[in-house]
């Protein structure tokens, strides 16, 4: 077991997701430290991807921003060892399957396992094809983190029951990105969810405002948020930790305020 | 199915066509994805998909050809299920359409067999495709996979050449990957990043293949060549003056490999080619790389 189960200890959890390397690595060790020393739970570490088709057009511009800088895995594996001289909460990486196959997978894995990694989100990794990576991941005690999405119906007790860690809910249809909106039906999946698992549920896409975190973390374990936090990054540059630290406050304290 | 909506990627255009056509047929709404820059070089494709009634998505991401058309339009897919089906247009993504596409491309190899057997009484010694995606490729083959006397050779495109960074053939370039939904060959770098490839043809600007051509090639069944633009230019002309047929820039490229097999073999021994497409459609591209202004 890795240390995410840690993460959900302190009320309702907040997980912020960061592009590692936009705009550039020591920027982004920053923002990890604002993000921890302002109450996040767990932090999703973004490995830059050439065609990140999860993506919505924010996150899409940040890995080819990181990528235009010169950022490799390896160099974000030196960026991992130098966060973990200071920040001990827990860390998953988020990226595509071909930045982990390409690496060599048992490589991968355990490098990231012995710097501190305690998880791994491939979104471009259904349940049935697990098998290329989950079993790497369990030897080098990683979380291959489960994805459910509002489609996932009949598949969802099959995919909870094999889930660890956290199970990712998508929170709506199509790829990542603020929306004004979510209206998926989440407390009945996440019921469903609840029928096979005690696994915390955090729950992401288009959560952007304080209120639509209140309220997914309303009927979930917690949220994650992306794209609102790259677009302080793409607006303040080199001076965003100050400002993501800010944003992740009041998005703690609304995730909090759910817990009633 | 009860889906009432299609969409589709399309590189050279002519699936977006294919899909439009059948959309019109069926009454149904189309959007095709296509990278910008494709919509620049094979600018009639784009017209006669608008004549069928479907909506042609310029895809700016990327290099704005057909690897970003593919992410655009599975990127859709996610976000409309209820009523959209995703017809993809070559033996590649996930599975099933690798399985769905050959089987429909399997026509090929059905039909060329039956007519070499009626008119020479025996199989060819060699069937030559382009290979993109490689779905009329594989439909070339597939008939032919367990006739061991048949050479299948599948011809990707080169660009400017394999020793340089303008090229998109896969198989000679690439190493094994995960992209798109398949675990096939990729061009890609060091640590997986997938490469912005390059060809004259907008159809085999991939920088991919079909898994099931990944496996064709690791048995050795299959034999993969790279041919330049150069070499695909030359035999767009040579079989249009030749021949009277305008083939598809993609298909020149299968073209310009039997150029260059069939002085190595005997006289009697039996070459076929599959022209994919037809040139009109390149015309003006053409034109444009041997330094004629010609614009549609």
């Amino acid at each position: 077991m890795s240390n995410i189960y840690k993460a959900f200890q302190n009320k309702k959890a907040f997980i912020p997701f960061i592009t590692c390397g936009d705009p550039d690595l020591e920027t982004t060790l920053e923002i990890v430290k604002a993000a921890a020393e302002n109450g996040a739970d767990l932090i999703e570490l973004g490995i830059p991807f050439s065609d990140p088709t999860a993506e919505g057009p924010v996150i899409q511009g940040a890995n080819l921003r990181a990528l235009k800088g010169g950022v490799t895995t390896d160099k974000i594996f030196d960026l991992v060892a130098e966060i973990r001289k200071t920040v001990t909460i827990p860390m998953v990486f988020m990226t595509y399957a071909n930045v982990v196959y390409s690496y060599g997978a048992e490589e991968f894995i355990s490098k990231a396992a012995a710097l501190g990694i305690d998880g791994l989100i491939l979104p471009d990794i259904p349940y049935e094809e697990k098998d290329e990576f989950k079993p790497l991941c369990e030897k080098y005690g990683l979380d291959l983190i489960s994805m459910i999405a509002p489609t996932s119906e009949n598949r969802i007790a099959m995919i909870a029951k094999e889930a660890k860690g956290f199970i990712y809910l998508v929170s709506s249809l199509g790829v990542t990105g603020t929306r004004s909106e979510i209206t998926t039906d989440l407390a009945s999946i996440v019921k469903l969810i609840r029928e096979s698992t005690t696994v915390p549920v955090g729950t992401g896409f288009g959560i952007s405002t304080p209120e639509q975190a209140e309220k997914m973390a309303s009927v979930a374990d917690g949220a994650i948020v992306g794209s609102a936090i790259i677009k302080l990054m793409e607006k303040y540059g080199r001076d965003c930790p100050a400002y993501v630290g800010e944003y992740v406050k009041s998005m703690k304290s609304a995730v909090v305020r759910a817990e009633g | 199915m009860g889906k009432t909506r299609l969409i589709a990627e399309t590189g050279a255009g002519q699936h977006g066509v294919a899909t439009a056509t059948a959309a019109a047929l069926f009454g149904m709404e189309c959007v095709v994805f296509m990278g910008k820059e494709d919509t620049e070089r094979q600018a009639l494709n784009v017209y006669r998909m608008r004549l069928l009634g479907a909506k042609v998505v310029p895809v700016t991401t990327g290099t704005a050809t057909l690897k970003d058309a593919v992410s655009e339009a599975m990127r859709e897919w996610t976000n409309r299920l209820d009523d959209t089906h995703y017809c993809l247009g070559s033996v590649m993504g996930p599975h099933p359409f690798p399985t769905i596409v050959r089987d429909f491309q399997a026509v090929i190899s059905k039909e060329i067999k039956e007519q070499m057997l009626l008119k020479e009484g025996r199989l060819p010694d060699a069937v030559i495709a382009c290979v993109g995606g490689g779905s009329n490729a594989i439909g070339t083959f597939y008939n032919f996979i367990d006739d061991e006397s048949v050479r299948l050779i599948g011809c990707e495109a080169a660009g400017r050449g394999v020793d340089t960074f303008e090229t998109a053939a896969t198989i000679a370039t690439g190493r094994l990957g995960i992209f798109h939904g398949m675990k096939s060959y990729f061009c890609q770098d060091k640590y997986g990043q997938i490469a912005p490839v390059y060809s004259i043809s907008a159809g085999l600007d991939y920088p991919g293949v079909g898994p099931e051509h990944a496996y064709l090639h690791d048995i050795g069944r299959a034999e993969y060549v790279p041919v330049t633009d150069d070499e695909a230019v030359n035999a767009f002309e040579y079989l249009s003056r030749t021949e009277g047929i305008i083939p598809a820039i993609e298909s020149a490229h299968a073209v310009a490999h039997a150029m260059k097999l069939a002085p190595t073999l005997p006289k009697d021994k039996i070459i076929v080619i599959t022209i994919s497409g037809r040139g009109d459609k390149d015309c003006a591209a053409i034109a444009r790389y041997r330094g004629e202004d010609l614009h549609e």
